[in-house]
């Protein structure tokens, strides 16, 4: 196999779906869900004479993505009609932005495993409306149109990526970012955050790119890296077969971990984009602009700076606790009860996310809440319960997601601190050791750990170590 | 008593003397209709039960007569506008039986302010064409006489004026469809200014040249429609944000105008029409005007340019009618392919095929930039021109149409010859301006010649100010007999 001989470049077209109450140029609600065509009006159903109007919030939400994605925003910039039928479609055209988008030069900055950072450049970001939703059933095509009208904006990289891991990384990064910052939900089975691949690969140092095949609507992260792994060598056993890669659409059959031809480009449509005469050039002011800066959420770079320096966090422990908002919310709200901060990102890094991968959950489903982790980060710091205990009960939470102060006392947990409690079961663990007890008494104080371990073994581990071994001591020595 | 000749200020007048009230008016309109359109096929759908309700409703408030600028006023709306609860066809079969479910803005505002629909009207399909003779639905006839055309788009709602089937009516104008069957039928017909009134509801053909205005008898009555229906409208985002001037209350300042003529425009009139307007450039040298020659070097270009912006737009508004959602919808569709290609073959007229195979392949790949985009920096040079004329005249006069009525058929196998109907008109839509219709004459057929005044954006003010002028001066403009109950 001569995969190493060659090289894949990889570029990303996403389409987020903006959170906005509204669609892009009605006033219906952009609402996942809903009864079909229930959430339409003349204007996103096509009827005649009807006429659209910009969403004033879409164009914040897009600009709030062009500045968390580090590119330039243009002060003018153009919608344009793009023709093509389909009976999701109900205009016959949508309305997106072609030759003068309102964004381009970005980039995102991604972490790879190796722990080196890379740059991946972004094209453009542009508007356009969402197409309505096609469910063919055996009997025909319905439409539902709840879809139609509601807004995108389609982010477009630079053929930057080399990698399947590259790629995913990077829209983990993009992920992450527009659901930070509040521009889209990121919701991906529901198809509000979609991507497409453009794949091709080349002999390592050569400079010409090789024909590319594009990869449509792959809806997780994992299938993604899949596909796309799958597409190299697919692309890399062809030509080393001796054939040529053909341009063409294909996408990811998820059953057969495959991908498969969709059209050939012969099929390519001539979409006649031309500017949309019924809405003027979208202006976006300085002051506008300003506000919108001004407005702008925290982004996961600014939030793992944070952390670093709030809780003395390290690199990776503050970009880990980052990675997604929720997380980063869920972190948050622990340190704000436990107060403590190192204890905290322990905690939620190496028991809770262990658990949850294992599990393959997402922190929104954590069995154990905020409030209850630390709850039990406050037992310890107390002296309530040691950390060895602690992180049984955790366990016990984990599955039961009973508090650990119901967990503590069912099992009878807590921590023995009573000296009068402790001296019982010290003075037993003396009695039964007469050997022991002469040999330290004649000089063998290496003994004391013995006598601290059996004692401990007597409570069940619920002792104070501390108060236990001070009174181990205090007893062998009288 | 008789109804049908009236102008609105005369039924304003009899509703504030109590002579009448609005369902005797209406009444007497929809006899009208029934008595004669059966000659002039203008209407395409009237509903008297609900029309004669909604005058009712008003008779139970003479009282505010002065509040409502249109109170119980008769009007004909063209069938390419959206009217909740009546039909919509734009003229076409593939939207035959499509009713709207909702109401366009312009409409919403004259009905608010107290006027009556008393049906909708017969115009050229997708409001392509100059002679009316484009509808799915039959041929309008010219009121001043039968065998000829009433001119187009908007046929419908010039017939109907003319022949006293309403007081006035709404047509929409992207390359003449108003002005030029108002010239035919000796009517005052206005194009406004490209964004002075909402487009919102009415069936789109070319959206960057589209406009609705109005057809009336008198340039008052037109004036008296505009400050009703213009002005901002928040659903379309190309309508403008000026203030909108009490019209009728500017009409009658004291003002001497300067007027432009292209001498090299005028070649190819006919005759009777060019000494017509000659007349009306001594009325105006009469009345204190000044007349001077100007030049619009790129008006000349046009009919071409027009002929690849409007069917190119067109090709894309024109789309939506696919027999998916509503509309027609072929009964033998074998694949999704075959739905769209037959509904559209069967749905849609020949001429409006015509304009969407043209507008196709100026957008396509590998044209755009030859058609599209040339016949755009076309569109910017005839704007600069009637710029640099602005500067030296307040407005640029031409005979409406280059002829008067012409006879049914007289044009339909060739399509070239129709277009240079429009010749004087196309220029206004494509620079944006507004061009008013007013009547003139009568050419030696006894049938009405019109002459245009153009002006700067949004100066439909000065344009009304300077017809009513005329107006005072040329006297009442005669009616066809038809509207006299006669013929």
């Amino acid at each position: 196999m001569s995969l190493e001989k060659y090289e894949a470049v990889i570029g990303l077209e996403v389409h987020a779906q903006l959170m906005t109450a509204s669609k892009m140029f009605c006033r219906c609600p952009n609402q996942y869900g809903a009864s079909p065509n229930t959430n339409v009006c003349p204007i996103c159903t096509g009827q005649p004479g009807s006429l659209p109007v910009i969403n004033k919030k879409a164009i914040e939400l897009g600009v709030r993505a062009a500045i968390a994605l580090q590119c330039e925003i243009h002060s003018e910039s153009v919608f344009a009609r793009k023709n093509y039928f389909y009976p999701d479609l109900p205009k016959g055209y949508q309305i997106s932005q072609y030759e003068r988008p309102y964004s381009t030069h970005g980039n995102i900055v991604v972490r790879l495993k190796n722990g080196d950072e890379k740059r991946i450049g972004i094209t453009r970001i542009h508007f356009e409306e969402d197409a309505g939703k096609s469910n063919h059933e055996s009997y025909g095509t319905l439409v539902n149109l709840n879809r139609a009208g509601v807004p995108l904006i389609e982010i477009v990289s630079e053929p930057d990526m080399r990698n399947a891991h590259e790629a995913g990384q990077y829209l983990r990064a993009l992920h992450s970012i527009l659901r930070y910052a509040d521009i889209c939900d990121g919701n991906m089975e529901e198809g509000n955050f979609r991507c497409d691949a453009n794949i091709s690969v080349r002999l390592r140092g050569t400079e010409k790119f090789g024909t590319k095949v594009e990869l449509k609507n792959i809806n997780s992260f994992k299938f993604v890296e899949k596909a796309i792994e799958y597409e190299i060598q697919r692309q890399v056993f062809a030509i080393e077969n001796g054939e040529k890669i053909i341009q063409q659409t294909r996408s990811w059959n998820s059953g057969k971990n495959v991908t498969e031809v969709m059209r050939e480009k012969e099929e390519a449509h001539d979409y006649r984009y031309f500017p949309e005469p019924d809405l003027p050039k979208l202006t976006i002011s300085v002051e506008w602009l300003g506000q919108i800066r001004n407005e702008m959420p925290e982004l996961p770079s600014q939030a793992s700076e944070r952390f670093k320096k709030a809780f003395e966090l390290s690199d990776y422990d503050a970009a880990v606790l980052t990675s997604s908002k929720e997380l980063a919310h869920y972190f948050e709200s622990v340190v704000s009860h436990s107060k403590n901060g190192k204890a905290s990102a322990n905690w939620v890094m190496n028991e809770l996310l262990g658990r949850l991968n294992a599990a393959s959950k997402e922190i929104e489903a954590s069995p154990v809440s905020a409030t209850q982790i630390a709850e039990l980060i406050k037992k310890i710091d107390s002296g309530e319960i040691s950390g060895k205990i602690a992180k049984t009960v955790f366990e016990e939470m984990f599955a039961t997601s009973k508090d650990a102060s119901v967990i503590i006392k069912d099992k009878g947990f807590v921590q023995i601190s009573d000296p009068a409690a402790l001296e019982n079961a010290v003075r037993k663990v003396i009695e039964n050791n007469p050997s022991q007890l002469a040999e330290y008494k004649a000089g063998k104080v290496k003994l004391l750990g013995f006598f601290v371990g059996q004692a401990m073994k007597e409570t069940q581990g619920q002792a104070n170590p501390a108060l236990l071994n001070e009174l181990v001591k205090k007893l062998l020595d009288t | 008593m008789e109804f049908g000749t009236q102008t609105i200020q005369e039924l304003l007048e009899g509703y504030q003397a109590k002579q009448f009230k609005p369902s005797e008016v209406i009444e007497g309109y929809l006899k009208n209709i029934s008595e004669r359109d059966e000659k002039l096929n203008s209407f395409l759908q009237v509903r008297p039960e609900e029309t004669l309700a909604n005058a009712k409703k008003l008779d139970g408030r003479m009282n505010e007569v002065n509040q409502l600028p249109l109170f119980g006023i008769p009007i004909a709306i063209k069938d390419n506008f959206l009217v909740e609860g009546w039909q919509a066809t734009a003229g076409s079969k593939v939207l035959s039986g499509y009713v709207s479910p909702y109401t366009a803005t312009s409409v919403q505002r004259l009905e608010s302010m107290g006027a009556v629909i008393v049906g909708k009207v017969n115009c050229d399909e997708f409001a392509m064409g100059s002679s009316n003779e484009n509808s799915a639905f039959g041929a309008v006839r010219n009121p001043w006489d039968l065998e000829r055309v009433p001119g187009g788009s908007s046929g419908g709602s010039s017939a109907a004026v003319a022949a006293g089937l309403a007081t006035v009516s709404l047509g929409t104008d992207t390359g003449g469809s108003i002005r030029q069957p108002a010239s035919l039928c000796g009517l005052v017909g206005l194009k406004p200014t490209y964004g002075r009134v909402s487009r919102y509801g009415i069936v789109a053909y070319a959206s960057s040249l589209d406009q609705v205005g109005p057809f009336s008898k008198t340039v008052w009555d037109s004036a008296r429609v505009m400050e009703v229906m213009a002005g901002f409208d928040d659903r379309d985002a190309t309508s403008s944000k000026r203030s909108v001037p009490k019209y009728t209350e500017e009409l009658s300042s004291k003002r001497t105008f300067t007027l432009g003529v292209s001498r090299s425009w005028l070649e190819g009139v006919d005759p009777e029409v060019g000494k017509s307007f000659e007349a009306v450039l001594e009325a105006f040298k009469k009345m204190g005007g000044k007349v001077i020659d100007i030049d619009l070097p790129h008006t000349r270009y046009s009919l071409s340019t027009y002929y690849l912006i409007a069917p190119s737009e067109a090709s894309s508004n024109l789309a939506r009618y696919d027999g998916v959602h509503y509309g027609y919808r072929t009964p033998s569709a074998k694949s999704s392919e075959d739905l769209y290609s037959r509904s559209r073959g069967e749905g849609i007229g020949r001429e409006v095929k015509l304009r969407i195979m043209l507008g196709t392949y100026a957008l396509s790949a590998g044209y755009y930039d030859a058609f599209y985009l040339k016949a755009n920096q076309v569109r910017r040079k005839i704007q600069e021109d009637f710029e640099k004329a602005f500067t030296q005249c307040d407005f640029v006069v031409s005979p409406t149409s280059p002829s008067t009525a012409f006879k049914l058929g007289e044009k339909t196998d060739d399509p070239l010859k129709m277009y240079l109907s429009d010749i004087f008109t196309l220029p206004v839509n494509l620079a944006g301006l507004p061009g008013l219709s007013v009547p003139c004459g009568l050419d030696s057929k006894n049938l009405p010649i019109g002459f245009q005044l153009i002006g700067k954006p949004f100066c439909e003010s000065d344009l009304f100010t300077a017809a009513y002028q005329y107006e005072k001066v040329r006297g009442e403009f005669p009616l066809p007999s038809i509207a006299k109950g006669k013929g």
